[in-house]
């Protein structure tokens, strides 16, 4: 009677409740790390049918967002730009025309149907969202698409998720820029402080008061 | 007994980690979404693909002849010809019409001189414009010398050149327009009062070119004068 449960058995319960505490901490590791959009969304970065570099047009020719994009400021979508955009420069017997990258801007001008751009940057169809009342209060292009202008091939810099929104929206005067700066990709604030400074600044001057209710953006 | 767990444990780690990658790398696979729920509709949303019409755009080529709605037609905001004083920002930009204001001509002639009262924030406003659109081949002082002439665009007009300084106001609207020789329009992408902005920030740009000593404020000849 005295040896019914051997010496070893004495330390399970304690061993059992380590190995359960890891796997436990674990799993919970795991869904914080990975089922989030920081880990969903970021780095998404698909092939397009033609590799347009953001670096070379953007970087190195010092083109301006709004060139392409032309209709941010006024619009809720940000237009990708039409083939004729590109055809304005590479078109026949101009720059790069016979580039076999270029194949599918050719073929897009001849049969007059849109270049397939693969979208990267989505919001869910529930959020409703607004290019133009963001640009045109103080918040670049940087703020969401990150160093676009770096870019050989676009990636999703952000999340995108609605925490990542609502950092902004509860305190625009850490993101605020001058209206000057934009589309100016290379700016960026010398301090923390001066950032908070010239935010609070442009807050009040411009009275943005971005919504934090539910209709704000669920609409 | 536990160091065999710890083992298995950091190997099972390791293999999570080798498959699913950790945050922010770089990856071709479009985004899970982990609670699909109504995130993406059946809706279409602006330049998105459609599988019903036969081109697979879901936006429409607009009627031969339509007028958008909430858009007034250009000439109804004034009976001269020109948009008074209604501000660039009124919606009034993309209809077609026959006057002026929208193609730069009376009649068979090309018109000259800006439709509306030119202020120094619509100035700016054309060098904002300028800067974005046009500098790019043109240059930004207009001498034909933008970064596109550097990589093998011919045949950029020099705007600096007598013939664009005695061009109409009108004709130079109608190139913007609808484009001339290797340039193509920017109807499509200059908004009417913008154009219009544009020219007279161009025509700033020709007589900046040009300034003579009487041209300057009598403040900066004398601070001129100084650097002799």
């Amino acid at each position: 009677m005295s040896n019914f449960f051997p010496r070893w058995s004495n330390l399970l319960p304690l061993k059992l409740l380590v190995c359960l505490v890891f796997i436990v901490s674990g799993l919970v590791g795991g869904i914080w790390y990975y089922f989030t959009p920081k880990y969903t969304r970021v780095g998404y970065q698909p092939d397009q049918p033609v590799p347009f570099s953001h670096a070379i047009h953007v970087q190195q020719l010092g083109m301006d967002c709004r060139y392409c994009h032309s209709f941010v400021e006024v619009a809720g979508h940000s237009n990708i730009p039409t083939t004729q955009t590109c055809i304005n420069c590479h078109g026949q017997g101009k720059i790069k025309w016979d580039s076999p990258r270029l194949a599918p801007v050719q073929e897009s001008w001849k049969t007059g149907l849109p270049i397939p751009w693969v979208r990267i940057h989505k919001v869910p169809d529930y959020a409703y969202f607004n290019h133009a009342v963001h640009v045109n209060r103080g918040v670049s292009c940087y703020s969401c698409h990150g160093a676009i202008n770096e870019m050989s091939i676009v990636y999703e810099a952000k999340p995108l998720s609605m925490a990542w929104c609502l950092e902004c929206h509860r305190a625009p005067e850490n993101f605020l820029r001058p209206p000057s700066e934009i589309y100016n990709m290379q700016w960026h604030p010398k301090s923390f402080d001066e950032q908070q400074e010239m935010g609070m600044k442009f807050k009040e001057e411009w009275q943005v008061n971005p919504p934090v209710t539910c209709g704000g953006c669920h609409r | 007994m536990l160091r065999y767990f710890f083992v298995g444990f950091s190997l099972l780690i390791l293999l999570v980690v080798s498959i699913t990658g950790l945050r922010g790398w770089k990856s071709k696979r479009p985004p899970i979404e982990l609670f699909p729920d109504m995130v993406r509709q059946a809706k279409y949303k602006p330049q998105t693909e459609s599988e019903f019409y036969a081109d697979n755009r879901s936006a429409r080529q607009p009627v031969e002849g339509t007028v958008p709605l909430g858009y007034a037609s250009v000439s109804t905001s004034s009976s001269n010809g020109t948009m008074g004083d209604l501000g660039p920002y009124q919606n009034i930009q993309f209809t077609a019409s026959s006057d002026y204001v929208a193609t730069g001509r009376f009649g068979n002639q090309w018109g000259t001189g800006i439709p509306f009262e030119v202020t120094a924030a619509m100035m700016q406003r054309g060098r904002e414009r300028y800067n974005i659109t046009c500098a790019v081949c043109h240059g930004a002082t207009g001498a034909g010398n933008g970064i596109a002439s550097k990589y093998g665009l011919n045949g950029i007009a020099n705007q600096q050149q007598q013939r664009i300084r005695d061009m109409a106001d009108g004709e130079i609207f109608n190139t913007i327009t609808w484009g001339k020789n290797t340039m193509m329009g920017y109807g499509s992408t200059i908004q009417v009062p913008d154009r219009w902005m544009i020219i007279a920030y161009l025509r700033a740009l020709q007589r900046s070119q040009r300034t003579t000593w009487s041209d300057l404020p009598t403040e900066e000849q004398k601070n001129a004068s100084s650097w002799k």
